[in-house]
């Protein structure tokens, strides 16, 4: 009777561990394997534990024990099929970004970038000289007719039934040929062994976590799958107190920056949404909303960002941008639709 | 000798900045994330350019019936052989991976411009290789049957290679029907070659690479830089082996006509690169034109265009031109003009992205390639030297049988 109370106990436990992973089905260690159950004497000692269910347990803590590292509970073949049913897309608002680049911090940092890399780049947009310039968060564009994913030789830059593009690092040759494709210059390469520390490095490969980065392979922005599945948002949009980021999915019609949610079709609708370089039909899953009625001058963001040598704060109205255009080569993108 | 052991020591360097490579990563290179290919690629597209001389000469004059370019089939050949033997060299160079080639025939995709690359110059390889043997079969005869007379050990090279070989009438006939299918084979596949590696930038969107000019731009481009490599090879074989009989001024005079040829076809192609969109001036390719007549890579630009084309072509349009020197003189510039040519293709466009070069490592907005890149680039220019010269060595450099049958032909001689 005792025997079978602690094996069932100990299945609890696994369960709570392993989380989702065991739901899924693919771990390698089953929460089965009777060994370690049968050494743990019961301490009397209770701890109170939330399972995944949302239910109250207890458990006896001679039974806990700290799980290092979770294998990440999808296999390759999963994560290249995607969430089912699901079509992600991103809604980025012009008119709330300030340039505070908490977006890129949070990303860089939870997905473990080698130093001065960068997944999502915030540009200073100006389209021609008398038009206004504004902030321009981007991400990857996880586009529906991807450029990158035609030309790669090794099916190492996939599309995914969510919609989502990733990369598999494990697969990956380093041609470079997706990044001479993408448009968007959203592709960053590994030219060096990553810094990374020794726990990260040691941790497993997956394609939806992206880490640890690969020497020799190219990375770019994954729209956290990851955080997905959990479900919860990609970290950008946690991230920015602006709320500039919508994350959501299509076929649900819904996207939220965690504060606010809107109908998609509606916001795109009302605030005349519109994705970046439509010209060259690569249909992106990331909308803009247009920089029109602002909650930031666009002078705000250039005192938020990193000091720059080149840039003198002189006030005098607009002046600012133009100087900066005026020390940078090519400082403001032009549009080009 | 000294040639020789210059050419080895390039090679060593090379292969000891490709080791640093494989130990530190590419980042022992000047790329990155902007220009994230750099002179392997544009020495890639420079040797797969050369390589395609091997069918002008071998194939598309002996189907056109032109005898006079027969002394120098083979010269064009090993050129074409060693050439895109470090083309597919260079490419894995520039891999981040080179440990997962095989990757390339385990996942494999048809739909990659790469995978059409893989296949095309490896067919290519293949053929270029059968051509460069199979003339070479009765010479071997021909150099067997007199090895008493003390070529040394060299003779055993030649009965490996060439043993088999009876110089009966069917041996000959099998060997002339294969040449003659291998001739026409070999054109549509050198066509390819180039046009797929054209593809490889014209696939993209980038200004300056999304041009449905780019296959006839990039074959033109090569037919003229690989005559120039012949003339070269064509002036260094003859004084160094003496060969004024077999490759005479004749020659010189008929190479400069068909290379006057080449680089009017190639002036062609380049004021539709060039002028149809600058009349234009879209706004992105404004900014890569602007830079390439007038900006940084304007040098460049204007010395590959008149040094390496447009004057050559005008000084060989007169007879005193067409002499030895001078063409081994402006070979050399065409050739130089073309590598500088190769660069401006392949590094401006990266350098001119759509969005801003912004939030990225203020290194990567320029280029210019590292010691590394330098010397892994010549020392595998001093490889297709290297084999080119123990080519040479080994093998006659003039088709001896097929010379001798020309001569016969041709009584005036």
């Amino acid at each position: 009777m005792q025997k079978k109370d602690t094996s069932r106990r100990y299945f609890l436990l696994n369960g709570l561990l392993a989380g989702a992973g065991l739901a899924a089905g693919c771990s390698g260690k089953t929460a089965f394997t009777p060994d370690r159950a049968e050494e743990a004497v019961p301490s009397g000692e209770k701890v109170k534990l939330l399972s995944i269910d949302g239910e109250v347990i207890e458990v006896d803590k001679a039974f806990l024990k700290p799980v290092p590292d979770i294998p990440y509970p999808f296999s390759n073949r999963e994560e290249r099929v995607g969430i089912q049913g699901k079509k992600f897309v991103m809604v980025i608002d012009l008119s709330r970004c300030k340039n505070l680049k908490k977006c890129q911090s949070a990303c860089n940092h939870m997905h473990h970038l080698h130093p001065g890399q960068n997944w999502l780049k915030i540009y200073a947009m100006q389209d021609a000289e008398h038009t206004a310039p504004y902030w321009q968060p981007a991400t990857c564009m996880h586009c529906d007719e991807p450029p990158c994913v035609k030309v790669c030789p090794v099916d190492a830059t996939f599309k995914r039934q969510d919609g989502i593009v990733l990369i598999d690092s494990d697969r990956c040759v380093g041609c470079r040929f997706c990044m001479a494709a993408c448009p968007y210059s959203t592709r960053v390469f590994n030219w060096e062994e990553p810094a990374l520390t020794e726990e990260v490095a040691s941790r497993e490969y997956s394609c939806e976590t992206s880490v640890p980065q690969k020497k020799g392979t190219v990375g770019k922005c994954d729209f956290c799958p990851d955080m997905v599945r959990k479900g919860e948002l990609p970290h950008c949009v946690t991230a920015c107190p602006n709320g500039v980021f919508f994350f959501g999915d299509m076929n649900e019609d819904v996207v939220t920056n965690g504060a606010e949610t809107f109908r998609f079709s509606d916001l795109i609708r009302d605030k005349a949404g519109y994705r970046l370089m439509e010209d060259l039909g690569t249909k992106p899953s990331v909308y803009y909303l247009p920089p029109v009625n602002r909650n930031f001058k666009f002078e705000e963001g250039l005192k938020t960002e990193e000091p720059k040598p080149t840039y003198k704060t002189v006030d005098r109205g607009n002046s600012e941008y133009l100087r900066c255009k005026k020390n940078h080569p090519r400082p403001f993108a032009e549009k080009i639709w | 000798m000294i040639w020789t052991g210059i050419l080895i020591l390039f090679c060593l360097i090379g292969l000891f900045a490709y080791y640093r490579q494989l130990r530190y990563g590419l980042v022992v290179t000047h790329m990155g994330d902007y220009a994230s290919w750099g002179i392997y690629i544009s020495n890639f597209v420079f040797f797969v350019a050369i390589s395609l001389v091997g069918s002008l000469v071998t194939a598309i004059f002996r189907l056109g019936n032109i005898h006079w370019s027969t002394p120098l089939t083979r010269i064009a050949e090993i050129i074409a052989v060693s050439a895109i033997l470090f083309a597919s060299f260079i490419i894995v160079v520039d891999m981040g991976r080179p440990e997962r080639l095989v990757n390339l025939f385990i996942y494999g995709r048809i739909q990659s411009p790469i995978m059409w690359d893989v296949i095309v110059i490896s067919t290519y390889l293949v053929i270029s290789l059968l051509l460069l043997y199979l003339p070479l079969l009765p010479d071997l005869k021909i150099l067997n049957d007199q090895k008493e007379k003390g070529r040394g050990w060299w003779s055993r090279i030649y009965v490996l290679f060439g043993g088999f070989w009876k110089s009966n009438a069917r041996q000959e006939r099998i060997n002339q029907k294969a040449v003659l299918i291998l001739s026409i084979l070999i054109i549509p596949v050198a066509f390819c070659i180039h046009t797929v590696t054209s593809w490889l930038f014209a696939t993209t969107y980038r200004p300056g690479w999304d041009s449905t000019n780019f296959g006839a731009y990039f074959v033109s481009g090569a037919f003229l830089v690989g005559a120039g490599a012949v003339v070269i090879a064509m002036y260094v074989f003859r004084k160094v082996y003496h060969l004024e009989r077999y490759i005479t001024e004749t020659h010189f005079d008929k190479m400069g006509k068909v290379l006057v040829l080449l680089a009017l076809i190639y002036l062609y192609f380049n004021v539709n690169e060039y002028l149809v969109p600058a009349f234009k001036m879209k706004k992105t390719e404004e900014v890569h034109l602007v830079t390439l007549f007038a900006g940084d890579f304007a040098p460049m630009f204007w010395f590959s265009l008149l040094a390496g084309l447009i004057i050559p072509a005008v000084i060989m349009l007169f007879k005193q031109g067409r002499k030895p020197l001078p063409m081994f003189i402006l070979g050399i510039m065409v050739v130089v003009g073309a590598w500088f040519k190769r660069y401006l293709i392949v590094t401006p466009t990266l350098l001119h992205p759509f969005l801003p070069m912004e939030d990225s490592p203020e290194r990567f907005k320029h280029y210019f390639p590292s010691w590394e890149e330098w010397a892994i680039a010549i020392g595998s220019l001093a490889g297709v030297l290297l084999i080119i010269t123990f080519f040479v060595r080994i093998f006659p450099i003039i088709p001896i049988q097929e010379t001798i049958a020309e001569q016969d032909a041709t009584p005036e001689k």
